[in-house]
């Protein structure tokens, strides 16, 4: 696949648009899930999966082929959500805790929608929730372990996709560890 | 740092498959002793565990025709871009050959001036240049924008660009006069822009890869 993925690249440099979709075809599922859990709502993921593969292919020149594209294109993904978690307004977080009360967010006044740690969740429940804790990480963290347990690449692989040295992602996936073991312990 | 944070730091060390023999059998003999951190791991292995186990999303359908959809149309000006990326040598000729031809257009307009590649033992009247009886020109001679008269003999090779070659005189007003010049060399003649434009290129090409 690999091959076949690095001669599309090849058609798409020499402007051959057509050769992209295949590309596109190809990474679609992975890019638009990466942009799923990193912002946490499909109408976001979807736009910024679009946009991912929109400026791959509008910069598909400055792409090295002597590197893995899905390395490139993550990095990529991974860029456009953190930029556009930082640009939300704090003020449309649902988790933002409600003045004048202690410990109430305005995930407890969507009672239908929030499940509880102590509820007995399963199946599709238990997917949410831990979707749901996942998307409550600090950015930092919540890419690498989504890059690590959800689309399953090296602790190497993933400090080239972030371009961060090996160290920290080892340091940031530990506290990741931490913070999720903390929230889904009740389960 | 205490004995259960040391063991938790080796913890995360042995989920990144980085922990050494000694290491191994330090957490291992911990982990015997200590209840809290045998649960510690065994909620960090269920952590990832569900982890691994969330489902895999697929991407709204339609997804790849949206995105193609999309796409900035290529321009023309990408085209070319990409082209004169891909052929560096043939835009420096044709860089090349644009400043040379340039060149000679400005040569061949602007000078109206009449030159003469030699001045010495010649006359110059007007825009007519003579070589006087009995003088030996040495080498070769360039004539531009005038006239050559020849009486004496010319030792080289003689260009006229932009003139003639007057073969008779009448100048001291006593009749045709046969030239009696002589040129031990070629005679060039140009009056043309194709003319000039072929002497450029060759005078060019045999000042380049002339050996001497």
């Amino acid at each position: 696949m690999d091959q076949i993925i690095r001669d599309k690249i090849k058609q798409v440099k020499k402007g051959d648009q057509a050769a992209f979709s295949d590309v596109v075809e190809y990474y679609q599922h992975k890019i638009y899930q990466h942009c799923y859990r990193m912002l946490g709502n499909a109408h976001e993921a979807e736009d910024m999966a679009q946009e991912a593969f929109i400026r791959a292919y509008v910069n598909i020149d400055s792409f090295d082929d002597g590197r893995k594209f899905s390395t490139w294109l993550y990095r990529i993904a991974t860029n456009l959500t953190i930029d556009r978690i930082r640009k939300r307004k704090p003020d449309f977080f649902l988790d933002a805790e409600i003045k004048g009360t202690e410990g109430l967010d305005m995930y407890s006044q969507l009672a239908s929608t929030y499940i509880s740690p102590s509820d007995k969740v399963e199946g599709i429940e238990l997917q949410r929730y831990i979707h749901h804790e996942i998307s409550e990480l600090p950015p930092k963290y919540r890419s690498i372990i989504i890059l690590r347990y959800i689309e399953e690449f090296s602790l190497q692989e993933i400090s080239e996709i972030l371009d961060i040295p090996l160290g920290t992602v080892k340091t940031r996936i530990h506290r990741g560890r931490e913070a999720l073991r903390k929230r889904l312990r009740h389960v | 740092m205490n004995a259960h944070s040391e063991s938790i730091a080796l913890m995360h060390k042995y989920l990144d498959g980085d922990l050494n023999k000694t290491e191994e059998q330090k957490l291992q003999g911990h982990l015997e002793d200590c209840e809290d951190c045998q649960a510690h791991l065994r909620e960090l292995k269920r952590t990832i565990t569900l982890l691994q186990s969330a489902e895999h999303i697929k991407a709204p359908a339609n997804f790849t025709d949206k995105v193609m959809n999309n796409l900035p149309k290529e321009k023309k000006r990408m085209i070319y871009k990409r082209w004169v990326k891909s052929h560096p040598f043939i835009v420096a000729a044709a860089v090349f050959f644009i400043f040379m031809l340039g060149g000679m257009f400005t040569d061949w307009n602007q000078d109206s001036q009449l030159v003469v590649s030699k001045q010495e033992n010649l006359i110059i009247q007007g825009d007519t240049v003579i070589v006087p009886e009995g003088v030996v020109v040495e080498g070769d001679l360039l004539v531009k924008n005038g006239n050559l008269i020849i009486e004496g003999v010319i030792d080289g090779d003689v260009t006229i660009v932009n003139g003639e070659l007057i073969e008779s005189t009448s100048l001291d007003g006593e009749g045709l006069m046969a030239s009696v010049g002589e040129i031990n060399g070629e005679l060039q003649t140009v009056n043309r822009m194709f003319d000039w434009l072929w002497y450029q290129i060759k005078s060019f090409f045999s000042g380049v890869f002339s050996t001497d």
